[in-house]
């Protein structure tokens, strides 16, 4: 029988015991770059598509207003709702919404305050208009219409 | 002698840190802070009243969207593709006067881009997208590199010495400060017509 033993007596187990170390590093890793959400997003976001994307380096001079169908239908209607912050607001209300973005900022850099309109596909062009002239009004007009890249093409 | 171990069990310890991974890897959101930039005109009220200035029919490209979405381009129904869009605004910027119904020079053109109020943001983002390529591709090639190149650089054309170069070569910025071709992309206030 000795004839079939085997010669062999390499270990045949994968070493575990740094595992832990490598599974630790990921964790370092997800834990730094990661950042917590602070607004619940209340209305629909589907991202238009475009190729010209552009980025600015200074994320802390971005600005967010969301606009889209509010997720709860029954509860505030059909038709797309701007959100800032927290709380829906209508088109008046963006002056103010902008000076106390405005007034969260170092006053040198004030006037290159940029605002990032989400806007979903289906929101209609009035809405976003009349949010625009109104960020003409607060001397906020640096606009980025968000958008992820077009994919295909 | 026997001898208490005062060791802490550590197998679990990679179960634990894969809870952890595991919900930080939920959570995380990838901060995609990308757009199309814009940079909006001056409030209404602070125009002078009799601004209206006369520009020539030929210097205008007009790209209009109804609220079925529909495009009209130089008053012509549009059923061809976005890349076509914007071969053919790059025809007008660059026709410096060739064609007597086109541009007189890139300086004096102006794409004009008028939606309705029933226009989705969509189509409004995809005509945007193609005419802002127009711009960029002119400029890419002045500055001779790629399109994604000079958008970087244009996001931040004063980041350093090199883009800033880039920036005023693409551009064609003359020695009076005036820049040879200028993104003159217009968008209007929107109509109320509906269909």
């Amino acid at each position: 029988m000795s004839k079939f033993k085997k010669k062999t007596n390499a270990k045949q187990e994968i070493p575990t015991s740094s595992m832990p170390d490598v599974v630790f590093m990921l964790l370092f890793f997800f834990m730094v770059t990661t950042k917590m959400r602070e607004t619940n997003i209340n209305v629909e976001q589907h991202m238009p598509q475009a190729v010209q994307l552009q980025t600015l380096a200074k994320k802390s001079l971005i600005s967010y207003l969301y606009i889209g169908t509010p997720k709860k239908i029954d509860q505030f209607g059909k038709e797309p709702k701007i959100q800032a912050n927290d709380v829906f607001i209508e088109p008046k209300g963006v002056i103010q919404w902008v000076n106390s973005e405005k007034a969260k900022l170092d006053e040198v850099d004030r006037d290159a305050i940029t605002i990032s309109l989400k806007v979903d596909t289906e929101a209609k062009r009035g809405l976003i208009a009349d949010v625009e002239t109104e960020l003409r009004r607060a001397n906020a007009r640096k606009l980025l219409y968000s958008a992820n890249k077009k994919i295909d093409r | 002698m026997a001898r208490s171990t005062p060791e802490i069990p550590n197998a679990s310890m990679a179960d634990i840190a894969f809870l952890l991974l595991t919900f930080f890897l939920m959570t995380t959101t990838v901060a995609s802070d990308k757009g199309l930039l814009v940079q909006l005109p001056p409030p209404p009220e602070a125009l002078p009243p009799d601004t209206d200035v006369e520009i020539p029919e030929r210097n205008l490209f007009k790209v209009q969207v109804n609220s079925f979405d529909k495009l009209l381009v130089e008053g012509e129904p549009w059923t061809a593709s976005t890349r076509e869009l914007t071969d053919k605004c790059k025809a007008f910027i660059l026709n410096n006067g060739q064609d007597k119904a086109s541009s007189d020079n890139p300086q004096k053109a102006i794409v004009s881009f008028k939606t309705d109020r029933g226009t989705s943001h969509k189509v409004f983002v995809d005509v945007l997208d193609a005419l802002t390529a127009a711009y960029y591709e002119i400029y890419a090639q002045r500055a001779e590199v790629s399109v994604d190149r000079w958008r970087e650089i244009s996001s931040e054309p004063n980041a350093d010495e090199v883009s800033k170069q880039l920036y005023d070569k693409g551009r064609g910025v003359l020695p009076n400060g005036a820049v040879e071709i200028p993104k003159n992309i217009s968008i209007a206030e929107p109509t109320k017509i509906g269909g």
